[in-house]
């Protein structure tokens, strides 16, 4: 005669998973890391100085901050709210200025022939001193020209959303704006000591 | 037949709990999925800058962590309270981060030694001078790839 099986009790199986549930939940995070991405140029070899690039002067933009925090672009006293503002205009170069970045036409994939500043460089020179988040600002503002100026072109001539293209559009995208923001060889430039 | 009745008390069946299982387990793997381990314990204080324009990091396992800041308030005795970087658990002085970089970079798969990323971890205030040894280092590490980590805000 069968004998009736008894059915395994499960009501430990909640404080288990339970369990489970609270080492899960102290040891790890939730925080996802998101942060600017930049890339470093490459070391100079040991016998070498650093020497300056010999760049057209019109195709550079030098954003310099001192000890203070304060912003000093290309001569100019600067609040960083208008940094970003000129940076496009300098990238862009609308007008075809004389003082801004010469102008390059290049046929683009997909685009088409287009003037674009080629050369440009924007160059960020900080102080010993300067707060971390005024340069991380600096950066930010930069990058922000470029997003914006990124969206302009597609939204012209894709007539879509940068984010909304695909590979090979946004890729033609960059080509014409892409970032070109150097980190130079680390100076003294007193102000701060 | 009336009278065994009579006996027999009205009870509430008891509340089956065999779905409360199966229910914690949802939730365990919903924890399981959306977090990630803890790096490390921080000894060093890091109150990220934040920014606009941030990106989120995409493979994890490529990256390695430098953390840049004061000391907490239990370390200060032992190092003072000027800023100081932490590789992993522990404390570290500049002239380390090459053989850490190199270390780490090592111990990663051949095909993924290119890209590791590092993240630079630092507390808003740190002075520049720092970062730019730090920066410094890596490009002789040639770790090339740099993320400066920020958290997000909407505007000025």
């Amino acid at each position: 005669m069968a004998r009736k099986l008894n059915e395994i009790n499960a009501s430990s199986m909640a404080d288990i998973s339970f369990l489970l549930l609270i080492f899960f939940l102290v040891t790890t995070s939730m925080n996802v890391s998101t942060g600017l991405t930049r890339r470093l140029p490459p070391p100079l070899p040991p016998d070498q100085q650093p020497q300056d690039v010999d760049i057209n002067k019109r195709n550079l933009f030098v954003v310099k901050i001192n000890s203070m925090n304060q912003l000093l672009v290309q001569g100019e006293e600067l609040n960083i709210r208008e940094l970003k503002e000129k940076a496009k205009e300098f990238i862009e170069n609308k007008d075809n200025d004389p003082n801004l970045p010469v102008r390059v036409m290049n046929d683009f994939d997909l685009i088409g022939p287009l003037e674009y500043t080629k050369d440009h460089v924007i160059s960020v020179q900080n102080d010993v001193d300067t707060q971390y988040q005024v340069y991380i600002d600096v950066q930010n503002e930069l990058v922000a020209a470029y997003n914006e100026l990124r969206e302009e072109l597609s939204k012209t001539h894709f007539g879509k959303s940068f984010k909304d293209l695909n590979e090979d559009q946004q890729k033609v995208v960059q080509e014409v704006y892409p970032q070109k923001i150097s980190e130079a060889e680390p100076k003294n430039y007193g102000g701060g000591n | 037949m009336a009278q065994i009745r009579k006996k027999e008390k009205k009870e509430a069946p008891a509340l089956s709990t065999s779905s409360l299982p199966d229910i914690i387990f949802m939730l365990l793997f919903f924890f399981m999925a959306v977090t990630t381990m803890k790096e490390v314990t921080y000894k060093v204080r890091v109150i990220p800058p934040t920014a606009t324009e941030i990106q989120k990091m995409e493979n994890k396992s490529l990256v390695r962590y430098i953390y840049i800041g004061e000391p907490m308030a239990e370390f200060r005795e032992q190092f003072g309270s000027s800023t100081r970087i932490q590789l992993n658990d522990q404390f570290a002085d500049m002239p380390e981060i090459e053989s850490f970089i190199v270390l780490e970079r090592s111990a990663m798969k051949e095909e993924d030694q290119n890209l590791m990323t590092v993240s630079i971890k630092a507390d808003k205030d740190t002075k520049m001078g720092v970062i730019t040894d730090v920066k410094q280092a890596l490009r002789r590490a040639y770790a090339l790839k740099i993320v400066y980590q920020a958290g997000s805000r909407k505007a000025f």
